[in-house]
């Protein structure tokens, strides 16, 4: 039971997929102008993300290791493809907001990352748990960055002003140097809280 | 001209890494030194060069509304297949890749070795994905898509390049513990970012 709760626990801080593994970066600062969508985002990827390590679990014993890279990536492309349908039916308005980032969770390497190193090598019931703690490590991430660029970018959260009227958003969070910028404050932060200094 | 001022905004005002954050993985991991950065660099731009020309062939063709018209079948040509662009695209990046690494291991053995592990990881680099699926929305015509695929892949060098030449001068500062590796990194990216959006004013 206890080593259940670290799957779930170890990914939201000490190894977190995007400060301390370096995966799925690219997602995590382009999504991240607005809470909402990043939101969408997170439960997209968290999804995807359970439901990949499930069905490649399952079929571990199956697959011959040498073509296991084109089953790994179909799986999750045929995932993708259902989230967005499902967003695009569902939720026009904000799959039109995140573009093309949905269809590169594809290529997010989360994804592809706990397939091939959790997944691959473990039961159905772990894997699920893996997927939803590096999911969630992802979305806290995801959730931090999208409020200090909203909040400091346009003086909202979530699409509710925090500020009285007058307030000046700076346009720097808005766009791509602020986004660098604040991730790397974050990356900071966590890494000198945890102590975890492990170089890349 | 028209494709000129496409190049020049694709390379340095909508760089595909500063602006749009795409292939940010390998460009962090790959950008420690200056050669590894440079092979992968004209990797990427020999590979989304290709693909993406391919796949504006695919979407042409077989996946746009009425793109099967040309089977002179009407049941077919009222398909709208647009919804297995993705997995089509991925197929298609994952298959040019092998074909490059093949061609290029026959009859350029050295740049294949000096390549090496870098062009089976260029699959899953989102530069190329985005690249193609970037195309199929802003609905570029073919040449149009040659210029692209080969610029954006030319910005994603230009930016590796960079950031690479960068860090290895910044190798023996004295950074605060925590910020050493990624962090430092990521304010380095900003600050360079910042630098690119300079050339936002450019209107050719």
């Amino acid at each position: 039971m206890a080593a259940h709760k670290r799957t779930i626990i170890d990914p939201l801080s000490d190894n977190n997929p995007i400060t301390i593994q370096v995966l799925g970066i690219c997602s995590a600062l382009a999504v991240t102008v607005q809470v909402q969508t990043a939101f969408v985002m997170a439960c997209a990827l968290t999804v995807v993300l359970t439901c990949s390590n499930l069905l490649i679990s399952l079929m571990r014993n199956h697959i011959p290791s040498r073509i296991r890279m084109i089953v790994e990536v179909s799986v999750i492309a045929t995932l993708v493809v259902i989230v967005d349908q499902v967003l695009r039916a569902y939720f026009f308005e904000l799959s039109r907001q995140l573009s093309i980032f949905v269809g590169l969770i594809i290529t997010n390497c989360i994804v592809m990352g706990r397939a091939e190193a959790f997944a691959i090598q473990n039961r159905p019931g772990a894997s699920i748990l893996d997927g939803i703690g590096n999911g969630l490590g992802y979305s806290f991430i995801l959730l931090l960055v999208a409020s200090f660029r909203e909040i400091i970018g346009s003086g909202s959260w979530y699409g509710w002003n925090l500020f009285p009227e007058g307030y000046v958003g700076s346009g720097l969070a808005l766009l791509a140097p602020g986004a660098f910028l604040i991730l790397g404050i974050i990356i900071w932060v966590q890494r000198t809280v945890t102590q975890n200094f492990k170089d890349d | 001209m028209h494709y000129i001022s496409l190049a020049v905004e694709t390379i340095f005002i909508n760089n595909i890494v500063l602006a749009y954050f795409l292939g940010m993985c390998s460009f962090l991991a790959c950008s420690k030194k200056v050669e590894t950065a440079t092979g992968l660099g004209l990797a990427v731009v020999c590979v989304l060069g290709l693909t993406a020309p391919f796949n504006w062939a695919v979407n042409h063709f077989f996946l746009r509304e009425g793109a099967l018209a040309w089977t002179g079948n009407e049941a077919l040509a009222a398909l709208d297949l647009s919804f297995l662009g993705l997995i089509c695209f991925i197929a298609v990046i994952a298959s040019t890749v092998q074909l490059v690494e093949m061609v290029l291991d026959r009859f350029f053995p050295r740049l294949y070795t000096s390549l090496g592990i870098f062009l089976p990881l260029i699959t899953v680099n989102c530069s190329i994905l985005g690249g193609s699926l970037f195309m199929v929305e802003r609905a570029y015509t073919f040449p149009e898509t040659l210029v692209y695929g080969v610029s954006a892949g030319s910005g994603f060098a230009l930016a590796i390049i960079s950031l690479s030449a960068v860090r290895k001068k910044i190798r023996y500062s004295n950074i605060p513990a925590g910020l050493q590796g990624l962090g430092m990194t990521m304010i380095l990216t900003g600050l360079m970012s910042m630098a690119f959006m300079a050339f936002a004013g450019i209107d050719l």
